[in-house]
């Protein structure tokens, strides 16, 4: 089993309009990809789709996970298949106890896992995020800044443990401190078994992730890959030159 | 298919938990339907002095009298003729678990009460038809002055209490369901606390309605004196029939001066169930009254806690959740009246309706001219979670003092696609999420709670929840 993540062609729309234009992408256990791209080109919807949200509509192409496709799968099969979205806006559920969430959360990933096991991951997840463990007992999300939101998803990513996560611009909103705390708790993840989409506009979050490749996405499609050395390139030139018909 | 499954066995684990019943094992009811006759039987089974009498029979003459409301739910399908009016299921009350007959203590295990008691219940009551089968005070408790007994016993060794304040709140003529409770009550509860007492234990009674057509006409009394303070906890589940029941209680408090009373209750009826009842408390200076109140279940439940502020800097707090599903209607809602200076009110309700189910807010604040000093709140939040179902709030504010702060705050939300998905996203499946949604909306509710009180209606809401997927 390799646990491969394949985006094969991919055709999205949303309310009609044409999002994702035809994007391929193959991410396997053990690599880290970022995916970066101006505003509107369809980085969101990307993660959305991959985590299943009812809103968009692939017209054609194809998610494969583990060499079956995943499109028909409602969004808590995927998860239970290893497929993790960290949001870029995460939502906020009034009253819902953070520590009861991510025991549901837990256990709907972990379907044998004891209470004891649940306890000493979720102090971990508290102390890698650097969160105080009351945070436990706030609604989730709710009242929450920006910054705590982020690491909040961070937690519930630690906690399921996936094989695949997308990190949709988990740095945006993160001050230098937040966001070494945040990487180094992504990196504690890595392994063989981990691989992630880290969705960024800016180079500081990669240069602690190490990313094995980077991809542009412009207008729905990828436009470019290449290494670790894009970003730096990227921030210098922008984007404007990957543009068949520079703007 | 698996689906279907998949409700069927969690319909069937309802019936199982909640819907069992056990062969009647009465050994006096009095024939169906109502009659002069019938209340002076009851009046003669039972013992009781001339005046209970007369007061039963006057109220059944109000009764009678009294029109049939036209507001709230439907009324006009209650059959008064196929009621039987008093059921008692054994001989004498009992005070030792051992000596409860083993088929009633088979229904209490299964509701897990000895286990409650156990834990941290100061006293049990548990009133089964209409008798209350099974009766214990904690005996410090007891030592320190505090009476919890059943009402019928109540009128035995406590007299003159029951005298002085039965139907002191809720006179027979309030409305028609009070003076039909006066004429054919039978059990409930009666508390007495004597001055400066805290009770920091919760009291606690269970009711369930188990034979047929029986309607369960419960009165309960609680009088708290100067600077005491106790709390009281009822909770009920009733078995599943198909024939109409009713259930039509009066809960009378007085909270003398500078004491505290919270009277908490979780009532889950079988769908067949009218729940008509009238409870009110009486707050004298500087007395505090909460009322918590939850309502599942049941076919049409009209229930509306009440708090006259009579004294002054009294205080009023209500929280409550009502749920309603398929063909059923909850009305429900608050009346407070603030009759003195510096009384202050707050009320929070929350409801959700599902299936169909039909929800109301049906709220009265008075503040009487000359009060200074009053302040009010309300909030009323609803939570839809289908196009088939349906709230209202129907808010009436009659406020002769000009001084007086009042807020009344209503929502109305349905169900919000993306706290869906980002809750399914985390491997949490549609009945789930939509639970963990619900479960948060009416937390504010939850958190009052004794925590076993908090995990089954949690239980019963997912229960509720994962029968609407499908």
């Amino acid at each position: 089993m390799n646990k491969t993540l394949e985006i094969k062609n991919l055709h999205v729309s949303a309310h009609g309009k044409a999002i994702l234009k035809g994007l391929t992408l193959t991410i396997k256990p053990g690599e880290i990809h970022a995916l970066m791209g101006p505003n509107g080109s369809g980085k969101s919807t990307l993660s959305y789709v991959i985590a299943g949200h009812p809103g968009y509509e692939v017209t054609s192409g194809d998610i494969l996970y583990d060499g079956k496709s995943i499109l028909e799968l409602s969004p808590d099969e995927r998860a239970k298949l290893g497929l993790f979205l960290a949001f870029q806006h995460p939502v906020e559920i009034p009253g819902l106890a953070m520590r009861s969430f991510l025991f549901t959360l837990y256990k709907a990933t972990h379907p044998n896992s004891k209470a004891i096991e649940f306890q000493r991951a979720l102090a971990n997840a508290f102390e890698l995020v650097g969160l105080p463990q009351g945070f436990g007992d706030r609604a989730l999300n709710v009242g929450l800044s920006g910054g705590e939101k982020k690491r909040v998803e961070i937690m519930q990513l630690l906690l399921s443990a996936p094989t695949i996560a997308v990190l949709d611009e988990t740095d945006s909103g993160l001050d230098i401190d937040s966001l070494k705390l945040v990487a180094h708790a992504v990196n504690t993840l890595r392994s063989p078994t981990f691989g992630s989409l880290v969705i960024t506009h800016y180079n500081r979050i990669l240069e602690h992730l190490k990313p094995d490749h980077v991809h542009v996405l412009i207008d729905g499609k990828i436009a470019q890959s290449g290494d670790a050395t894009l970003p730096t390139k990227l921030e210098k030139q922008g984007y404007a030159w990957l543009h068949e018909v520079p703007v | 298919m698996s689906q279907n499954t998949e409700l069927q066995s969690v319909n069937a684990s309802y019936e199982e938990k909640y819907g069992f019943h056990d062969a009647e094992t009465a050994v006096f009811r009095t024939k169906q339907g109502m009659s002069e006759d019938v209340v002076r039987e009851i009046s003669k089974q039972k013992n009781e002095p001339a005046w209970m009498l007369n007061k039963r029979l006057e109220a059944l003459k109000i009764f009678v009298n009294k029109p049939t409301p036209m507001w709230g739910g439907d009324l006009t399908k209650i059959d008064y003729d196929k009621i039987t009016y008093y059921l008692k299921p054994n001989e004498k009350t009992e005070h030792s678990w051992d000596d409860v007959p083993a088929d009633i203590k088979n229904t209490f295990d299964r509701l897990g009460i000895p286990e409650a008691e156990k834990k941290f219940l100061g006293g049990v009551g548990a009133q089964y038809e209409s008798e209350t089968v099974y009766h214990k005070l904690n005996e410090d408790l007891a030592k320190q002055g505090v009476i919890f007994l059943d009402m019928d016993t109540a009128l035995k060794q406590q007299p003159e209490l029951v005298q002085k304040y039965f139907a002191s709140v809720v006179p027979s003529g309030d409305n028609k369901f009070a003076a039909l409770n006066t004429a054919f009550w039978s059990g409930g509860s009666f508390i007495y606390i004597p001055k400066g007492v805290k009770v920091n234990l919760p009291l606690q009674a269970y009711f369930r309605i188990n034979a047929k057509n029986v309607g369960q006409f419960e009165r309960t009394l609680i009088i708290v004196d100067e600077g005491a303070s106790v709390t009281y906890i009822e909770g009920c589940t009733a078995p599943v029939y198909s024939t109409d029941s009713l259930h039509g209680a009066v809960v009378e408090v007085i909270a003398h001066k500078n004491a505290f009373v919270r009277y908490v209750t979780i009532q889950n009826w079988s769908s067949n169930v009218y729940n008509l009842v009238t409870k009110r408390a009486l707050a004298h200076e500087f007395a505090t009254v909460e009322w918590i109140d939850g309502n599942l279940g049941s076919k049409l439940t009209m229930k509306y806690p009440s708090v006259i502020l009579k004294g002054e800097g009294a205080k009023a707090n209500i929280l409550s959740i009502a749920f309603a599903g398929k063909g059923q209607h909850q009305d429900a809602g608050t009346k407070i009246l603030h009759l003195a200076k510096n009384t202050k009110s707050q009320v929070i309700s929350k409801s959700v309706s599902k299936d169909g189910g039909r929800t109301s807010y049906r709220g009265l604040i008075r503040v009487a001219k000359g009060c200074t000093g009053v302040s009010s709140t309300v909030q009323c939040d609803a939570l839809l979670l289908d196009e088939l179902s349906r709230s209202d709030t129907y808010p009436t504010m009659k406020i002769e003092e000009e001084t007086a702060s009042i807020a009344h705050e209503a929502t109305v939300g349905k169900l919000n696609e993306d706290q869906i998905f980002y809750l399914m996203s985390r491997g949490l499946n549609e009945a789930q999420a939509k639970a963990l949604i619900v479960l948060g909306f009416i937390n504010e509710f939850t958190k009052e709670l004794p925590m076993e009180y908090a995990v089954e209606l949690n239980k019963l809401i997912e229960l509720e929840m994962e029968g609407s997927v499908g």
